[in-house]
C-alpha cells in the first residue's frame, strides 16, 4: 500500500502536468462517450420515427427513397398512386387499416401533408406512442389544418391563425383564395411530424380543383363553391398500412408489388430504415474512429509526460533503488501512476459525459429532435473504458522500460 | 589483515576485481576487507578513489568480475538481480550525502519504505509506525515534522537524521554512509555521529562510513584509507 500512497503523492507533487494530463484524457473519454451516446441516441430516435406500420406503398421507385419522402419528407415522390388503386387495395382482406397521405405543397418551408383523420391514431412513434394534442384537436371543417410542434413555435401560429397553402415546395404562387385556420397543435415527437403541416385529403383536393399542373385552369372556383362540390381526390402520393396479421405481411407486400394496373412498391418501414442506417453509418463508423484517435492521442500524451519526468526523476529512483527496490519495483510504480492518470481521467471524463448531457439535453432536443436519454454507461461502454485503462498500460510499458534502464545503469549514484 | 571468523563478519570482501569499460575505463581491486559485527569503520578516501564504486558493489548494485563479496554469510556472487535487491533490503541501510528523501512524501513514509521491500525487517517491527517514532524521537525530531510535514520541507539537518531512522529501521546488519556528514555544518557533525553511533549500537548494526574528512576519524573503532586497501587505475577509452 506505500508505494500506491508514494505513487499518488508523487502525481500531487507534480498537480499541473498531472492535471492537464487527466484532463486531456477527461476529454477525450467524455467525447468518445459522448459520440457514443449521441450515436445511439440518434439511431434510436431514427428507428424511433416511425412504428406499429406495416407496410408504407408508394409508386414504384427506391425503398429508402419512399421511406425518406413519406416519413421523412426529404425529396419527392417521382409518381403517385391513383385512388382506383387505392380503393381496390382497400378492399383486400387482410388489410387492417389504411392511411393516404398526400405531398407536395408547402407552407413557408414546411411541407404541407394531406391525409384523412386516422392519421392521428394511426401514425406512432417511438415504440407504439400516438400524437397527442397540446392545444386545439382534429381538422372539423374543410379549410383546418392541424400543425406540427416546431412548425407553430417557429412561426408564432395559435388556434385560429389562419394559413396559406404555396402550391409546389419553392414556389411563389399561393393558394390565396382558400386559406386555411389552425384548428390543432401537436406535442413535440422529435419525428418529422413537428415540421409537417396536416390538412385534410378534401382539402388538399379543395385548392387544386381550379388547378392543373403548375398552374390555375379554368375559372376560379371560390371557397364557398368548392364546399358544395365533390372533392374525392384523383391520386394520393402514398399509402400506409396495417395488416390483419403480420404473417402476412410478407405476401401482401408481394403482392402490391406484382400489381398488375399499376407499378407500385411496398416496404417494410424497419427494413428500409435498417437500408437507410446503413448509408448513414459511415458518418457513425469514421464519428467512432476519430474519437477513438482523440483517445489514443491523450494516452499518448500521458506517456510522454512521464517520459519526460525520467529525467528529473532519477534522484528518486535512485533512493528507491537504495532502500532496496528492484529495478522492476520502479518500471512497475510508473506503470501503477500510468494507470492511476487514465482512472483518474476515466473518472473525470464520465462526470464530464453526464454533465454535459445533463447541460445540453434540452437544447438538443430542441434543435435536432434528438432526446439523449441519460441512462448508466452500457456495457460496451463500461468495456471501453476497461480498454482504456489496458491501453494505458501498455503505452505506460514505454517509459517503464525507459525507468528500468535508467534504474540499472545509475543504481544508488545519479550520474548526469 | 585484523582476523575474522567468516561468521562474525558482517561484510566480507576478497580478490575482488571491478572493471568499467565505459568512455573512461577504470578499474577498482580490494584483496581483502572485513568488518566484523557492530564494528564502526571509516574509509578515507578522495573524491575519484572509487568510493561509490566500492559502496555499489557491497550493496550488490554493481557486480565485480572477479572475488567475492560475503553480506551477512551470503554470496552475493551466487545471487541474481532481484535477489541481490532483497539481500540489500534485507541486510543494509544507505544514508547518502544528501537528498536521501523522497521529497513528495511524509518523512514517515520514508523511513518505512525499506520494509516494503524486506520480510525480515518487517517481522522485527511490530509497528512500523511507532517504531519510526521512537527512532526518530530518538534522534530528536519532532512527532509532528515526521508525520505531518513533507519530507522537502525539513532543513538538511533534519532530512539526514530521517535518512538514518530510514537506514537502522529494522536493524539491517550494515549501514553504508557515504559522506553523510559533509553537508551539515561542522558544529552539527559531531552531534549527528553521536547520534549515528548511538542509534547503530542500539541496533546492532556495523557501520562503513566513506569520507574524504579525515576529522572525524579518531571517533571510530577503526580506520581505513582506500588507498591501502585497494588498487584503482585509470585509462582513456581505447
Amino acid at each position: 500500500m506505500i508505494l500506491l500512497r508514494l505513487a499518488i503523492a508523487s502525481l500531487l507533487a507534480r498537480w499541473i502536468t498531472v492535471g492537464l494530463t487527466i484532463f486531456a484524457i477527461a476529454l477525450s473519454v467524455a467525447l468518445f462517450l459522448g459520440v457514443e451516446k449521441v450515436r445511439t441516441g440518434a439511431r434510436a430516435s431514427f428507428a424511433d420515427t416511425i412504428s406499429n406500420t406495416d407496410l408504407i406503398v408508394g409508386a414504384r421507385s427506391g425503398g429508402v427513397q419512399l421511406l425518406l419522402y413519406s416519413v421523412f419528407r426529404i425529396g419527392n415522390a417521382t409518381n403517385n398512386i391513383t385512388w382506383e388503386t387505392y380503393q381496390d387495395l382497400s378492399s383486400r382482406p387482410e388489410i387492417a387499416w389504411m392511411v393516404p397521405i398526400s405531398l407536395g405543397d408547402s407552407h413557408r418551408g414546411f411541407r404541407v401533408m394531406g391525409t384523412t383523420d386516422a392519421y392521428f391514431e394511426r401514425y406512432k412513434f417511438r415504440g407504439g406512442q400516438a400524437l397527442s394534442f397540446a392545444r386545439g384537436d382534429k381538422f372539423d371543417d374543410l379549410f383546418d389544418t392541424v400543425l406540427g410542434a416546431d412548425v407553430a413555435a417557429q412561426l408564432g401560429y395559435d388556434l385560429g391563425d389562419p394559413i396559406v397553402v404555396a402550391h409546389g415546395l419553392a414556389s411563389f404562387t399561393e393558394h390565396k383564395d382558400k386559406p386555411f385556420r389552425v384548428s390543432g397543435i401537436l406535442e413535440k415527437t422529435g419525428t418529422p411530424v413537428d415540421r409537417t403541416v396536416i390538412v385534410s385529403l378534401e382539402g388538399i383536393e379543395a385548392i387544386h380543383v381550379d388547378w392543373s399542373g403548375g398552374g390555375r385552369s379554368g375559372p376560379p372556383v371560390s371557397a364557398d363553391e368548392v364546399r358544395q362540390m365533390e372533392l374525392e381526390p384523383k391520386a394520393v402520393t402514398a399509402i400506409m398500412l396495417g395488416v390483419t396479421s403480420r404473417l402476412k405481411v410478407f405476401t401482401l407486400q408481394r403482392a402490391i408489388n406484382e400489381y398488375a394496373e399499376e407499378p407500385l412498391l411496398a416496404i417494410l418501414p424497419g427494413v428500409a430504415l435498417q437500408e437507410l442506417w446503413e448509408i448513414v453509418g459511415v458518418a457513425e463508423t469514421a464519428l467512432v474512429g476519430v474519437s477513438a484517435m482523440v483517445v489514443t492521442t491523450a494516452l499518448l500524451g500521458m506517456a510522454a509526460m512521464i517520459f519526460a519526468s525520467l529525467n528529473e526523476r532519477r534522484r528518486e529512483m535512485a533512493i528507491l533503488r537504495a532502500s532496496g527496490a528492484g529495478p522492476g519495483v520502479i518500471a512497475s510504480l510508473l506503470m501503477l501512476e500510468a494507470v492511476l492518470l487514465t482512472a483518474a481521467g476515466v473518472v473525470a471524463g464520465v462526470v464530464l459525459l453526464y454533465a454535459g448531457l445533463w447541460i445540453a439535453r434540452p437544447y438538443i432536443d430542441a434543435a435536432y429532435g434528438l432526446y439523449l436519454p441519460i441512462a448508466g454507461l452500457t456495457t460496451r461502454e463500461v468495456l471501453v473504458l476497461a480498454g482504456v485503462l489496458g491501453a494505458s498500460v501498455i503505452v505506460s510499458l514505454v517509459p517503464a522500460m525507459r525507468a528500468y534502464k535508467i534504474s540499472i545503469a545509475d543504481g544508488m549514484t545519479v550520474r548526469t | 589483515m585484523p582476523a575474522a571468523e567468516p561468521s562474525d563478519a558482517v561484510l566480507s570482501l576478497s580478490d575482488l576485481q571491478f572493471s568499467w569499460h565505459g568512455k573512461a575505463a577504470f578499474r577498482l581491486e580490494v584483496p581483502a576487507l572485513d568488518i566484523r559485527r557492530a564494528e564502526r569503520v571509516v574509509l578515507l578516501g578522495e573524491s575519484g578513489s572509487g568510493k561509490s564504486t566500492l559502496l555499489s558493489l557491497i550493496c550488490g548494485i554493481l557486480s565485480p568480475a572477479r572475488g567475492r563479496i560475503l553480506i551477512a554469510g551470503t554470496d552475493l556472487g551466487t545471487l541474481h538481480g532481484s535477489a541481490r535487491d532483497r539481500l540489500r533490503a534485507e541486510q543494509i541501510g544507505v544514508i547518502f550525502q544528501q537528498f536521501n528523501l523522497l521529497p513528495f512524501a511524509t518523512p514517515l513514509d520514508n523511513i518505512v519504505l525499506p520494509l516494503q521491500f524486506s520480510r525480515n525487517r518487517r517481522r522485527k517491527v511490530d509497528d512500523p509506525v511507532a517504531e519510526a517514532l521512537r527512532l526518530t524521537e530518538a534522534l530528536g525530531l519532532p512527532e509532528t515534522l515526521i508525520t505531518g510535514a513533507r519530507a522537502a520541507e525539513l532543513s538538511v539537518g533534519q532530512q539526514q537524521r530521517v535518512a538514518v531512522a530510514r537506514a537502522l529501521i529494522g536493524q539491517p546488519a550494515l549501514i553504508v554512509a557515504d559522506e553523510p556528514t559533509s553537508a551539515l555544518d561542522a558544529s552539527a557533525q559531531l552531534a549527528f555521529l553521536d547520534l549515528l553511533f548511538s542509534q547503530a549500537a542500539a541496533a546492532g548494526s556495523s557501520l562503513i562510513m566513506v569520507t574524504h574528512d579525515d576529522r572525524l576519524s579518531d571517533r571510530f573503532d577503526r580506520v581505513l584509507r582506500l588507498a591501502d586497501i585497494a588498487q584503482v587505475s585509470r585509462e582513456a577509452a581505447a
